[in-house]
C-alpha cells in the first residue's frame, strides 16, 4: 500500500555526480536528507557501477573518476539512500514543500516522500534523429553503448561503429576499445575540426581531448570529420552502415559513400536535459547555448520556484565535473536557506562559483562547436520510422504537415509520434526539428506510467484526510 | 477576396468552412497557431446526444450527430478521422439515480434521442468487465466518437474553396461604418464579405475587436490516457462503449467552480483508453493537478475494475469555452452586421461543430436554418450591449 514517508529537510531526484554531491553537502551540514534514484545504485550514468556481484577484476578501469566517485559516495553521511525509486510525479504539498510521489521496486508499489526542499538532479537522455534502419537490433545511443558496457561489462569481439557528433563520441570510442571490441571507425557529422578554437585554448580540456587522439590511435581507431552515418542495413539484424560524406549542413555529398561493417553501431548526437520534473512544478525553462530546453537557475542554483533548485545536466548539459561542482553549489545553497543564512559568503563557494562559470562557459563553447544541422532531414525516406513506440513513418509525419500541421504538437496530434510509451523522449527532437522549431520544455504530468489503480489509491488518501 | 474569412482552425471553424464552401462560397481560415493547436487538440471526440437535458442543445446535437455519420460516409468510411458510432452507456448507481436516468431518457425520446434501457443483469452483455453492483443503465445508440484533429484537419481539405493559412494571428477587424469588412492580421489585411469568429475560448478577445462582448471564459479539463492495451482473448476491447455514470449528467449542467469529475471512459482506435474529463474554474492554468487525475483515475477504476492494473502514461488539459448559461454562441451579431460567431461550445464542441457549420452557412447564404438560432444569439447576454 501507499503511505508517507518521513519528512525530509531535502530530496534530492538522480544520484548521479549533481545528486550525490548535494545530498552529500546537506547531510555532513545535518540536514535530513532523502536521495532518491530509479536506478539500482548511486552513480548516475557517468560513475554508473556493474551490478553487484559482477566481479570486475579492476572496478575503477573504466573511471578515469572512481576515487572521485567513492569519495561522494562516502561521503553521503547519514542520508536516506532510496534506490529503485521512480518519481512520477512531484508536487506542492498542501503544508508547504513537496511530495515526491515514487515507485519503488521491480513492483512498483506506490509511495510518497515529504520534504521542505527539492533539489532535481535528474541528468540527460541521449538525443536521437531517427535515419533509415535506426531500428535495427545492434543500432544503440552512445550513451547507450557507454550505460552498457560500465553496466554489464558486455563488449568484447564485437565489430562497432561509432557515429554522430559531439566530444562524447571519443570517451565512447576509446572504452568500446580498451573493453575488448573492435571499433572500425568513428564519424563525426561535424567538421573534424568543430571544436571551438576557444575551448582548445583550455588546457585541460585540449590534453584531454590529444588524450583521446592517442587512445584512438593505440586501439588504431581511424577518427574522421564530415561523415555520417545515414543508413544501417541488415535483415533482422544489423550487418552493415553506408557512411556519407556530408557538407556543412549535413547534406549527403553525391560521391564519397562507403559501406562499412559492423554489428554495433553506436550514435550519438548529444544529450538533452530531463526536465520532467522541474516542469511539472512551473520552473522557468530556459534556452541553453544550442537553443535546447534547460532549467533556468540562479548563480546558487535556485530554480524559479522557491524552494526548487537544480543542478547537473537539467541545468544544460555539461559534462560530470560541472554536474558535482554544480550539485555541490546547489547543497550548500540549500543548507544556507534552510538555516536562513546567505548563500553566499565564504571564500570556498566563491571560488565554486568562479569555477563553475569557467566549466559552464566551456560546456556553452562546446555546444555550440557541436550543433544539429538540419541536413539530417535528407537522409530520411518514406518509410523511416520517427517514432517507434507509436510506429509512425516520416511518410506520416509528412502527411501532417501538408494537412496544416504548423508546428510539433500539432505533428504530434495529427500523427501520433510521441504518443506512446516512451512520451516522446526518442522521437520529441526529431519531430521537433521537422517542425522547424528548437525542442520545447516537455508537457509530461506522468513522467514515469503509473497503475491507475496507485493513482486512485492517492484520491482515496485525501478524502480520508479530510474526513 | 474571398467570402468568408474564418477565424480559427479549430473543429468549429474547420466545419463553418466545410459547411460555407458547400454553399459554394469562397473562404479563408486563419489560425495564429496551427490546425487543431487549440482546445480541439486538447480535448476529446465524443459526440454525444446521451449527457444532455432536452433543449436547445439537445436539438442541436442530435441533428449534429447525424451530420458527423454523413460527413463520414462522404468520405469512405471511417472518414480518415475514425468516426464510431459505438454507442453510449450510462449507468446508475442505485436504483434511485437509476429512476432518475430512465425518466431523463424518456423526455430525451421525445428530441429524436434512440435509448434503450438496460437492466442490471444485461449490463454485462454491454460491457463484460464492468464492475458489478450497478442497478443499471441506459444505452443510447447515437453516441459516436472522432478523432477530433484529424476531423479538424481532414473536413478543411475537402472542399477545394476553402484556404487556409496557419501562423497569421488576427490582431483588429476591418471596420467600415460600423460593418465588419474584413481582418487585420500579423500577415496584412485581409477584406471579405463576413468574418466568422470561430476562435473557441479566445471568442471573446475576438469579439473585442468589433466593440461587441462575449462572456466567454475557460473551463479546464484533464484527461488520463493509458498504455495501449493488447486485444483481449476475445479480440474485443476492455471497453467496449463510452461508458460514465449517471452523475455525469449533473455535473455537465452545473454551476459549481470547484473541481467535478465524472469519467468518461472509452477506448480508442489507437489502443489506449481515455478518461475523462474533470470541470474546474481555474482560468488558464495549466499546473498539473494531481488531485485531479487521482479522481479521474478511482472513477474509471470503480467502472472497470480491471483497469487497476492497467499504466496510466500520459495526462493533459484543456480549456473548454463556456459562456454563462451553457449554450455556444452561433449566428449573426445584430450589433456589428458582417460579423458572425460561433464559438463557446463549452465540452460539447466537437460534438455539435457540423451543426453549428451547418447554420452559420445558411446565415451566410441567407437561407432559412433548420433550427431556431434563438437561444444562441450573441445580444443574448444581460448587459452584453457594447
Ligand atoms: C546513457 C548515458 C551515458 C553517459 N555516459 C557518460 C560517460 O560515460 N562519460 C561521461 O562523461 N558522460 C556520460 N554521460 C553524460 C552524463 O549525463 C554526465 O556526464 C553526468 O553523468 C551528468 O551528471 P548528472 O548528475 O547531471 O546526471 P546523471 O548522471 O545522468 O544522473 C541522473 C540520475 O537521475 C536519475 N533519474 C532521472 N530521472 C529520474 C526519475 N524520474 N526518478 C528517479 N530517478 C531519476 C537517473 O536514474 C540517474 O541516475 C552519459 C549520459 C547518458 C544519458
Ligand atoms: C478536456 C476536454 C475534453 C473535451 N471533450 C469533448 C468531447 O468529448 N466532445 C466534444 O464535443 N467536446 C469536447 N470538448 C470540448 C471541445 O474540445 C471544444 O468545445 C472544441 O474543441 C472547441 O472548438 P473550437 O474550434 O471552437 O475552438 P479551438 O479548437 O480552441 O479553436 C480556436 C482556434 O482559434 C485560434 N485563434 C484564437 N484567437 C485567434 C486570433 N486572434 N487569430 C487567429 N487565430 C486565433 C486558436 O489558435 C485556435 O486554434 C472537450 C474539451 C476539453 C478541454
Amino acid at each position: 500500500m501507499t503511505g508517507h514517508d518521513a519528512a525530509y529537510d531535502l530530496a534530492v531526484v538522480g544520484a548521479g555526480p549533481a545528486g550525490l554531491a548535494a545530498a552529500g553537502v546537506a547531510a555532513r551540514a545535518g540536514l535530513r536528507v532523502a536521495l532518491l534514484d530509479a536506478g539500482a545504485r548511486v552513480g548516475g550514468q557517468y560513475f554508473r557501477q556493474p551490478p553487484d556481484g559482477f566481479h570486475a577484476s579492476r572496478p575503477g578501469a573504466l573511471h578515469h573518476g572512481y576515487s572521485r566517485f567513492v569519495r561522494l559516495r562516502d561521503g553521503l553521511g547519514d542520508a536516506d539512500v532510496l534506490l529503485g525509486h521512480r518519481v512520477w510525479a512531484v508536487e506542492p504539498a498542501a503544508g508547504g514543500g513537496f511530495a515526491v510521489h515514487c515507485l519503488k521496486g521491480g513492483r512498483e508499489r506506490a509511495t510518497t516522500v515529504a520534504a521542505t526542499r527539492l533539489l532535481v538532479a535528474t541528468g540527460a537522455h541521449d538525443r536521437v534523429l531517427p535515419f533509415p534502419g535506426w531500428d535495427l537490433p545492434g543500432v544503440m545511443t552512445a550513451g547507450g553503448a557507454q550505460a552498457l558496457l560500465k553496466g554489464n561489462l558486455v563488449v568484447a569481439g564485437r565489430r562497432v561503429v561509432v557515429a554522430g557528433t559531439g566530444p562524447f563520441l571519443l570517451p565512447v570510442a576509446t572504452s568500446l576499445a580498451a573493453a575488448g571490441a573492435r571499433v572500425v571507425g568513428v564519424f563525426e557529422a561535424g567538421g573534424r575540426f568543430a571544436l571551438a578554437p576557444r575551448a582548445l585554448t583550455r588546457p585541460g580540456k585540449a590534453v584531454e581531448a590529444l588524450g583521446y587522439g592517442g587512445r584512438l590511435a593505440r586501439h588504431r581507431v581511424p577518427y574522421k570529420g564530415g561523415r555520417a552515418v545515414v543508413a544501417a542495413h541488415g535483415a533482422g539484424e544489423l550487418t552493415h552502415v553506408t557512411v556519407a560524406r556530408v557538407d556543412a549542413e549535413w547534406r549527403p555529398y553525391r560521391r564519397g559513400h562507403e559501406t562499412v561493417r559492423c554489428d554495433t553501431l553506436a550514435i550519438g548526437y548529444g544529450f538533452t536535459p530531463q526536465l520532467d520534473l522541474v516542469a511539472q512544478l512551473g520552473c522557468e525553462i530556459g534556452a541553453d547555448a544550442a537553443g535546447g530546453p534547460a532549467v533556468r537557475v540562479d548563480r546558487h542554483m535556485r530554480t524559479s520556484v522557491p524552494g526548487v533548485y537544480a543542478a547537473g545536466e537539467t541545468t544544460g548539459v555539461g559534462g560530470a565535473d560541472l554536474a558535482e561542482l554544480e550539485g555541490a553549489i546547489a547543497g550548500r545553497a540549500v543548507v544556507a536557506d534552510a538555516r536562513g543564512v546567505p548563500a553566499a559568503g565564504d571564500p570556498a563557494a566563491v571560488r565554486a562559483e568562479v569555477r563553475r562559470r569557467r566549466l559552464a562557459a566551456f560546456a556553452d563553447a562546446l555546444l555550440r562547436a557541436y550543433p544539429v544541422r538540419d541536413g539530417w532531414t535528407s537522409w530520411l525516406r518514406d518509410d523511416t520510422p520517427i517514432c517507434r513506440c507509436e510506429e509512425v513513418p516520416y511518410r506520416r509525419v509528412r502527411e501532417a504537415r501538408d494537412l496544416g500541421a504548423a508546428d510539433a504538437r500539432s505533428i504530434k496530434l495529427l500523427a501520433r509520434p510521441g504518443m506512446g510509451w516512451c512520451q516522446g523522449r526518442i522521437c520529441g527532437e526529431a519531430v521537433a526539428r521537422l517542425a522547424g522549431e528548437d525542442p520545447g520544455p516537455p508537457r509530461r504530468p506522468i513522467a514515469q506510467p503509473v497503475r491507475l489503480g496507485d493513482l486512485a489509491d492517492m484520491d482515496e488518501r485525501t478524502s480520508d484526510d479530510d474526513a | 477576396m474571398p467570402d468568408v474569412v474564418v477565424i480559427g482552425a479549430g473543429m468549429v471553424g474547420a466545419a463553418c468552412a466545410y459547411y460555407a464552401a458547400r454553399e459554394g462560397l469562397s473562404v479563408t481560415v486563419l489560425d495564429r497557431a496551427s490546425v487543431a493547436g487549440g482546445t480541439t487538440g486538447s480535448g476529446e471526440g465524443n459526440v454525444l446526444v446521451s449527457d444532455k437535458e432536452p433543449g436547445p442543445e439537445l436539438d442541436l446535437a442530435v441533428l449534429s450527430c447525424r451530420l458527423w455519420a454523413e460527413l463520414a460516409a462522404e468520405a469512405g468510411e471511417p472518414g480518415g478521422f475514425e468516426h464510431e458510432p459505438k454507442g453510449g452507456l450510462v449507468v446508475a448507481e442505485s436504483d434511485e439515480v437509476l429512476r432518475a436516468l430512465t425518466e431523463l431518457a424518456g423526455r430525451q425520446e421525445k428530441s429524436g434521442v434512440a435509448t434503450r434501457p438496460v437492466a442490471a443483469d444485461e449490463l454485462a452483455r454491454y460491457e463484460p468487465h464492468l464492475a458489478p453492483g450497478f442497478a443499471g443503465g441506459v444505452f443510447y445508440p447515437q453516441d459516436a466518437q472522432v478523432q477530433p484533429m484529424l476531423a479538424a484537419a481532414r473536413l478543411l481539405r475537402r472542399w477545394p474553396g476553402v484556404a487556409l493559412r496557419t501562423g497569421t494571428e488576427v490582431t483588429g477587424l476591418l471596420m467600415d461604418r460600423g460593418r465588419v469588412t474584413g481582418v487585420r492580421t500579423s500577415a496584412g489585411d485581409i477584406p471579405a464579405g463576413a468574418v466568422v469568429n470561430a476562435a473557441g475560448v479566445w471568442g471573446g478577445e475576438v469579439a473585442a475587436l468589433a466593440g461587441v462582448t462575449l462572456p466567454i471564459m475557460p473551463r479546464r479539463g484533464f484527461i488520463l490516457v493509458t498504455e495501449p492495451l493488447t486485444a483481449r482473448a476475445d479480440g474485443r476491447p476492455l471497453v467496449r462503449h463510452k461508458v460514465y455514470t449517471a452523475a455525469y449528467v449533473t455535473n455537465v449542467a452545473s454551476d459549481s467552480e470547484g473541481l467535478e469529475t465524472s469519467a468518461v471512459v472509452e477506448a480508442t482506435q489507437a489502443g489506449t483508453v481515455l478518461i475523462g474529463a474533470s470541470r474546474e474554474r481555474v482560468g488558464f492554468d495549466r499546473t498539473v493537478s494531481l488531485p485531479v487525475l487521482a479522481r479521474l483515475a478511482r472513477q474509471a477504476v470503480g467502472l472497470f475494475p480491471a483497469l487497476a492494473d492497467v499504466r496510466a502514461i500520459r495526462a493533459y488539459c484543456g480549456f473548454r469555452p463556456y459562456c454563462p448559461d451553457h449554450l455556444p454562441v452561433i449566428g449573426a451579431d445584430p450589433r456589428a452586421p458582417g460579423l458572425y460567431h460561433a464559438c463557446g461550445h463549452e465540452g460539447a464542441g466537437i460534438g455539435l461543430a457540423p451543426v453549428t457549420g451547418l447554420l452559420v452557412a445558411r446565415h451566410l447564404t441567407g437561407a432559412v436554418p433548420e433550427l431556431d438560432l434563438a437561444p444562441f444569439r450573441p445580444d443574448r447576454f444581460a448587459g452584453a450591449a457594447a
